[in-house]
């Protein structure tokens, strides 16, 4: 039998012990997580706009095809020195709506059109979901989007991060004729094939869609005083 | 310490069965029973079954190794919390790594990993053997239990995979004639209870087949 003594050396040690060698792989490994992080930011940002990235070469098409970001506030400025790439999104939805930086990159296709993407952040079933939509230059028609979750559910709520599902948003409008915004909706049963606001969403994954919905309704309505500002200038 | 087993060469017949009773006699998920809750949880699709597979081989290995190296200095009234923090440590240099290298699964497994730790197996196997036996034999140990469990992660995720999605590996290899003609995927597969049920078929054939295992 081992003293008391023993016991509490031999517990200080241990746990100093594995704390120092956590700590050390932790250092270690930060840059090269960071740095996927980063690299999966471009990717998703890439992906709603329709380009296909891997790991490898995200970064570099990055460059080549997103040609400016910039912030702007809920009343449709633009906010200067801010650096769009690096908001947080899940900390901005927090904020009260006036103080809110409101990132968009611009992506400049090979036929020199140019696409707006906005990032988005809401909830699934079971945790966080988000997403990047971008809308051709009348500020109206989605172009393309890309979503993605932490912990939906395989085969169900988990589908939202395909390429199926997400190429549905493609052509669909968020103003209505009268210019009032509608959103696109996630519709239960299946949307029309002429609905101009909805799609078809997802069998088994009813609340993750819901999610989604309400995601794109908050995710794009901050943004309405600068569409509106960039369609009547056009 | 007899000399005789230090002469023992590293795959002995004896040390090779460490690593093939798991598969089979001695599997961690049909005979010993540990592990059921993640074989339900991450058994719908092939990828994150293998993956997960893959990790808590390596964390049940090194766990193993690590306690049998220290068995003799471990203070048996804390001996739990001993191979707690063993693990634990062990989970959290998986989850970085895997998060730093191949971060497109850490992503797909986020959860799970960390649910490792209270993955049954481990514990069992650090009790039930590292705490008695020399190191290199609880480092196979380990490797065979995890190899065992993986096994039937993999069975398990294949059959619901493919019933629940018609698909193996991400790809549909159920053709769309069979869709045609009224074939439906049975989206029950792909809810946990379901996972228990083909995990109860899984030790109702594995049993009849070993009469041994069967209990009186």
């Amino acid at each position: 039998m081992h003293s008391n003594k023993y016991i509490f050396i031999y517990s200080s040690v241990m746990v100093v012990l594995v704390a120092i060698v956590l700590t050390v792989i932790a250092v270690q490994l930060k840059p090269a997580q960071e740095n996927n992080i980063r690299v999966e930011k471009m990717k998703n940002i890439l992906t709603a706009v329709n380009i296909e990235a891997d790991a490898a070469n995200a970064e570099a098409l990055y460059k080549k095809h997103i040609s400016e970001d910039f912030v702007v506030n809920s009343k449709g400025d633009k906010i200067e020195g801010a650096n769009a790439f690096q908001i947080d999104i899940a900390l901005e939805n927090k904020k009260s709506s006036e103080k809110r930086q409101l990132p968009v990159y611009v992506c400049t296709t090979e036929k020199g059109d140019k696409l707006f993407v906005v990032p988005m952040r809401g909830k699934g079933l079971w945790g966080p979901i988000w997403g990047y939509v971008s809308f051709r230059s009348d500020f109206n028609t989605i172009a393309g989007t890309m979503f993605d979750h932490k912990g939906e559910t395989p085969g169900l709520g988990a589908e939202i991060d395909t390429r199926v599902f997400q190429k549905q948003f493609i052509g669909k409008k968020i103003f209505d004729e009268t210019g009032k915004f509608v959103s696109v909706k996630a519709k239960k049963g299946g949307a029309p094939k002429d609905d101009l606001h909805g799609v078809d969403a997802i069998s088994g994954g009813t609340i993750t869609s819901n999610g989604l919905s309400d995601m794109l309704i908050s995710g794009i309505s901050v943004y309405e005083a600068y569409f509106k500002k960039q369609q009547k200038t056009e | 310490m007899s000399t005789a087993s230090e002469k023992e060469p590293w795959f002995s017949k004896q040390n090779l069965k460490l690593l093939t009773n798991p598969l089979n006699w001695e599997n961690p998920i049909t005979v010993q029973v540990l592990g059921i809750c993640s074989a339900l949880a991450v058994t719908v699709q092939i990828k994150p079954a293998i993956v997960m597979a893959l990790s808590v081989t390596v964390v049940t290995a090194f766990a193993n190794l690590i306690i049998s190296s220290l068995r003799n200095t471990i203070p048996a009234r804390i001996r739990i919390i001993v191979q707690l923090v063993v693990i634990a440590a062990l989970v959290i240099v998986v989850d970085q790594l895997l998060k730093a290298y191949v971060y497109d699964v850490s992503k797909k497994l986020s959860v799970f990993v960390g649910l490792i730790i209270t993955n049954c197996i481990l514990m069992g196997r650090l009790e039930a053997y590292a705490m008695a036996n020399k190191p290199w034999k609880s480092f196979l140990d380990g490797i065979g239990n995890g190899l065992g469990y993986g096994l039937i992660l993999v069975t398990v995720a294949f059959i619901r995979e493919l019933t629940g999605s018609g698909k193996f590996f991400g790809m549909k290899i159920i053709p769309q004639s069979f869709y045609d003609m009224g074939y439906a995927d049975n989206g029950l597969m792909i809810l946990p209870p379901m996972a228990l049920i083909t995990i109860g078929v899984i030790i109702w054939i594995h049993r009849s087949r070993n009469k041994a295992l069967i209990e009186k």
